[in-house]
């Protein structure tokens, strides 16, 4: 079943491979994405205690090494989340352009539609692994598919190709991206290793590994090596600075898919993977983990108030909302605190990581058709967008406040539980992660304020004539087309049933997030 | 001695491939030698099957040893010979536009100028070389081992200088005159332990302790460091690599590598009285710093590789350094031997294909005029960084789960740091595949050098699943 999941995109990707008709290859691409949602639905429903869907085969047995995937209260939403990012992503590449001016060259949609087949395939996979290896080989797969989505499709990529200049600000991007959590990642497994070898038998299985926990000095070394590899990805300030220029450069497909997933990769390995093997360790270090979860949050928020850009300024509120994750998760570390509060506070962890990513995905698309229509996300840019473009205007409201954390929506349910569990254990880091609160709720609403009203003003290029993207259709307004209203309308609407109906959710995640919880306080 | 013969069927298979190689190409037009690589190919497939179907145990009065790690060198050695000499016999197919000039780069045509059967030159020493590689593995014995050094040597100082231009003949040159004075230190070493232990078998060597046998030793292993291309033996790679042509490149720098590094495991286990280890360490630690810091700057691929060969020698060097302290150690040196041979070639292939341009600034928007062949060169090169999911990953996964396991966790640090310290070159070769270059009328490519380098990026691929299915 979850063999299945993760290998059905890449059987895709090599049925498409020879095809060069770009409806053949949208077409296959979008029932393949339903597909994983319908699959990534049913194996939700299968899910019960412990881990559902299990397969263990062994694969270097001289190293410890197993195919070893499974599927928990933690993970199933996070797979969820991920298909319905990719649906949308599909769905929102169907009539624009991938590289958003007018890029009519097959074998490059070819490119396009491969490359996030692939990473559909190991996106899934890093949130279903039960084995370090495996969950490593996915993780750090995905980054060297990314990083081929930004330098090949990012803002300037084209643009630097016809000048015949060498690298495009996206390259540069791309580069910095993939070093920095490239070298996170070797860094990560270092400390995964450390782990594999401390016990009498070299073995990477996740749970076995839970059942002999690492502690003292080597459980320490471990946990900083694992610490430093998630906390790039994640990223936590202050190793956060490759995420805006790589938000910025990345097509808007390309962001959706590095905001909502690839960042969840790393929030995810603290949950899997740092808390339950190395109980000891992440008690005595947890202060750390909330302190830079709270510099995270109001850096985030502070920085993010000053930006100018829209993509800029969601890439900088990713590092804040991830701060919130890091700060529960820190609070999950001390016993002193009930587990009541604690297990909320990891359930909000992993409510906060599918909300982000629902509500970050939509935003980074609505900031796409910005730069496709006017060829610009500048904030300044935008005004009095409400008249002429209403399905964007009233979309962007929606996922502004899911963001910002409306009642109602999903961010509330995760900002609500997260500092909500993190009260009673470490109070003062609470309430100053919730003044980062008012500032995004500033910002986002200064955002909106200054876009959806005032006096009409658009770029030039969006009052022209909008672009020619078919050969038969000619879109007659710059608002969202079909297709990206439906995309972004499905993320926003699970946002919302998220919002008003917790339960959904929480119901499969608190059991898992209390399992953490018993782990950590071994 | 029937028995012997029986045993060593995988080298006699290939020494027959070379003589009657030898005998045929001496018939044959010049330039129309096919035949002879031919001949060479179903030579080395032979000696693969026998290698894997024939009898172990110990040949010769105990100074051949037939174990695992001897038939894995066996196998991947003759399996290198396979794919070299398909690579060997390939040209860039430029029939019906401009002729391109191959020469323009450094890449020196294997095909005759005046009437040499270089072909059957090339097919010949190869095979040699490769029965010396496939003796260096197995040897048990000092005597032997100075003789599958020299046996495995000159051929390829011979190979080098086939060309016969001026940076041949240096490359030629250079690889024979060091391989001349490792060859003699390892004889010295051979003696100077002859004299202290009364033999020159391993099991013999035992009981040896004391600054004299470290010295012994200390000379041996000089001999096959560098066959192996490893600090502090390693300045021929470089300039030999980047004087001949991509195949010979990649000859040298896979064959006597394989053989040779099983040598420095045998040695290092044979002694167990000597603090070998500790030197081997500090070499890998020498060999694959020097190899990264020096490729950096590199701007002509051969060298870059060359260099980057030198580094992975360094990190094949680590599971020989905790072999003592690590049942690990061997399965790990070997996988990532195979994997490290799969690799490379690979790489060599993607330059084999286009051997008009060697040089970095001329890679730029491969990807767009050949896709198959940058996948490839990606797949390689990411290969060799160590990036999942190609087999290296998993060789390099071992030598670090290797050396936290040997209680020397700083060797696996070492390991990771220059891992990430190689990124930089092998990103920089790849970035310009993929952007889009200066318009090219035409960039001849040779179609089998090509499909040799997608297959065996697919192989390196293939290989970290088949893991599961052999184990």
């Amino acid at each position: 079943m979850l063999t299945a999941m993760w290998v059905a995109p890449l059987v895709v990707a090599l049925l498409l491979a020879p095809v060069t008709r770009r409806e053949v290859l949208l077409g296959g691409w979008i029932l393949l994405a339903v597909l994983e949602v319908v699959l990534a639905g049913v194996a939700w429903a299968g899910v019960g205690t412990g881990y559902a869907h299990e397969v263990v085969v062994a694969w270097i047995p001289a190293f410890g090494v197993g195919y070893h995937v499974g599927l928990d209260g933690l993970s199933a939403p996070l797979v969820g989340m991920t298909t319905l990012v990719f649906l949308a992503v599909a769905l929102y590449s169907l009539r624009a352009d991938p590289a958003q001016d007018g890029d009519t060259d097959p074998r490059r949609t070819r490119g396009w539609v491969l490359l996030f087949l692939g990473l559909e395939a190991v996106s899934v996979g890093v949130f279903v692994a039960l084995d370090l290896v495996l969950f490593f080989v996915f993780f750090d797969v995905a980054i060297v598919f990314m990083y081929f989505v930004i330098a090949g499709w990012g803002s300037g990529a084209r643009d630097a190709e016809r000048s015949g200049a060498g690298s495009s600000t996206a390259a540069r991007s791309a580069l910095q991206f993939f070093l920095y959590t490239f070298v996170g990642s070797l860094v990560m497994l270092l400390g995964f290793l450390a782990l594999a070898v401390s016990g009498p038998q070299l073995t990477f299985d996740i749970p076995t590994l839970a059942a002999r926990p690492l502690g003292g000095t080597a459980g320490t070394l471990a946990l900083v090596a694992i610490g430093v590899g998630l906390a790039i990805k994640t990223p936590v300030w202050p190793v956060h600075t490759w995420l805006p220029p790589a938000h910025t450069d990345a097509p808007a497909a390309g962001s959706a898919v590095l905001a909502a997933v690839l960042l969840k990769m790393g929030t995810y390995g603290f949950v899997r993977i740092a808390l339950p093997l190395l109980p000891g360790p992440w008690r005595s270090l947890a202060l750390v983990a909330v302190v830079l979860g709270v510099v995270s949050v109001l850096w985030g928020a502070l920085v993010a108030l000053a930006q100018r850009d829209l993509k800029r300024m969601v890439a900088y509120t990713s590092v804040n909302h991830m701060g919130y994750v890091l700060l529960a998760l820190g609070a999950a570390g001390f016993v002193t605190a009930g587990p009541e509060a604690r297990g909320l506070a990891v359930t909000g962890a992993t409510v906060q990581m599918v909300s982000h990513g629902l509500v970050t995905g939509a935003l980074f698309l609505l900031a796409g058709v910005l730069r496709e229509r006017g060829g610009t996300s500048e904030i300044a840019a935008w005004s009095g967008v409400a008249g002429p473009m209403p399905r964007f205007s009233w979309t962007f409201a929606v996922a502004a406040f899911a963001s910002l954390g409306l009642p109602g929506l999903s961010g509330f349910v995760a900002e609500f539980s997260m500092i909500a569990g993190s009260l009673p254990a470490v109070p003062v880091a609470a309430a100053l992660a919730a003044l980062g609160l008012a500032v995004t709720a500033a910002l986002f609403v200064r955002a909106l304020q200054s876009m959806l009203l005032g006096d009409r003003h658009l770029p030039r290029r969006a009052e022209r004539v909008p672009p020619r993207t078919g050969t038969f259709r000619r879109p007659a307004s710059v608002d969202l087309r079909v297709g990206q209203t439906v995309a972004v309308g499905l993320l926003l609407a699970a946002s919302l049933a998220i919002g008003l109906a917790p339960a959904l959710v929480t119901s499969t995640i608190a059991p898992a997030a209390s399992t953490v919880v018993d782990l950590v306080s071994r | 001695m029937t028995a012997d013969v029986l045993v060593l069927a995988p080298e006699v298979l290939l020494a027959l491939g070379a003589v009657l190689g030898l005998a045929v190409g001496t018939w044959l037009p010049p330039g129309r030698e096919g035949a002879v690589r031919g001949i060479g190919v179903l030579g080395a497939l032979a000696a693969v099957v026998a290698a894997l179907g024939g009898p172990r145990g110990t040949a010769f009065g105990g100074t051949y040893l037939v174990d695992t790690a001897t038939t894995v060198v066996r196998v991947v050695v003759a399996g290198a010979v396979v794919v070299t000499l398909v690579l060997a016999g390939d040209r860039p197919d430029v029939s019906g536009g401009p002729r391109s000039t191959p020469d323009v780069s450094g890449g020196p045509r294997l095909t005759a100028d005046g009437g040499a059967r270089v072909d059957t030159a090339f097919a010949v020493l190869l095979q040699l070389a490769a029965v010396g590689a496939m003796l260096l593995g197995g040897a048990t014995d000092l005597l032997l081992l100075a003789a599958a050094v020299l046996l495995a040597g000159l051929p390829l100082a011979a190979l080098a200088g086939l060309a016969r231009d001026g940076r041949a003949t240096e490359a030629a040159l250079k690889y024979f005159l060091t391989s001349a004075l490792f060859g003699l230190l390892a004889l010295t070493g051979t003696t100077l332990l002859l004299g202290l232990a009364g033999a020159t078998a391993y099991p013999a060597l035992v009981g040896l302790t004391g600054p004299a046998s470290a010295v012994g030793v200390v000379l041996v292993l000089a001999g096959l460091l560098m066959a192996a291309g490893a600090v502090p033996a390693h300045f021929w790679v470089p300039d030999a690599v980047d004087g001949t042509t991509p195949v010979t490149g990649a000859v040298l720098t896979t064959t006597a590598k394989i053989g040779a590094l099983v040598a420095i495991w045998r040695l290092t286990v044979a002694l167990p009285g000597l603090p070998t280890p500790l030197l081997v360490a500090i070499l890998a630690v020498a060999s694959m710093t020097l190899g990264n810091l020096a490729a950096f700057a590199q701007t002509s691929l051969r060298r870059l590789l060359a260099y980057s060969t030198i580094s992975q020698v360094g990190y094949l060097l680590v599971p020989v350094a905790v072999a003592r302290d690590t049942v690990l150690a061997l399965p790990v040196l070997l996988g990532y031997l195979a994997a490290y041979a799969v690799t490379n070639l690979a790489v060599f292939a993607v330059l084999a294909a286009r051997p008009q341009a060697l040089e970095i600034g001329e890679q730029r928007g491969l990807a767009r005029r050949h896709p198959g062949l940058a996948v490839a060169l990606a797949v390689g090169l990411l290969g060799l960084v160590g990036t999942p999911p190609t087999v290296v990953f998993a060789g390099k996964l071992g030598v670090v789960a290797a050396a936290l396991g040997g209680g020397a966790a700083w060797l696996g640090v070492v390991v990771v740091v220059n891992t990430i310290a190689s990124l930089v070159y092998y990103l920089r070769w790849i970035a310009p595949v993929f952007s889009t270059g200066d318009p090219v009328l035409r960039d001849p490519v040779a179609p089998r050098a090509r499909a040799v380098a997608v297959v065996l990026a697919v192989a390196s691929v293939a290989g970290t699943v088949a893991l599961a299915v052999t184990s």
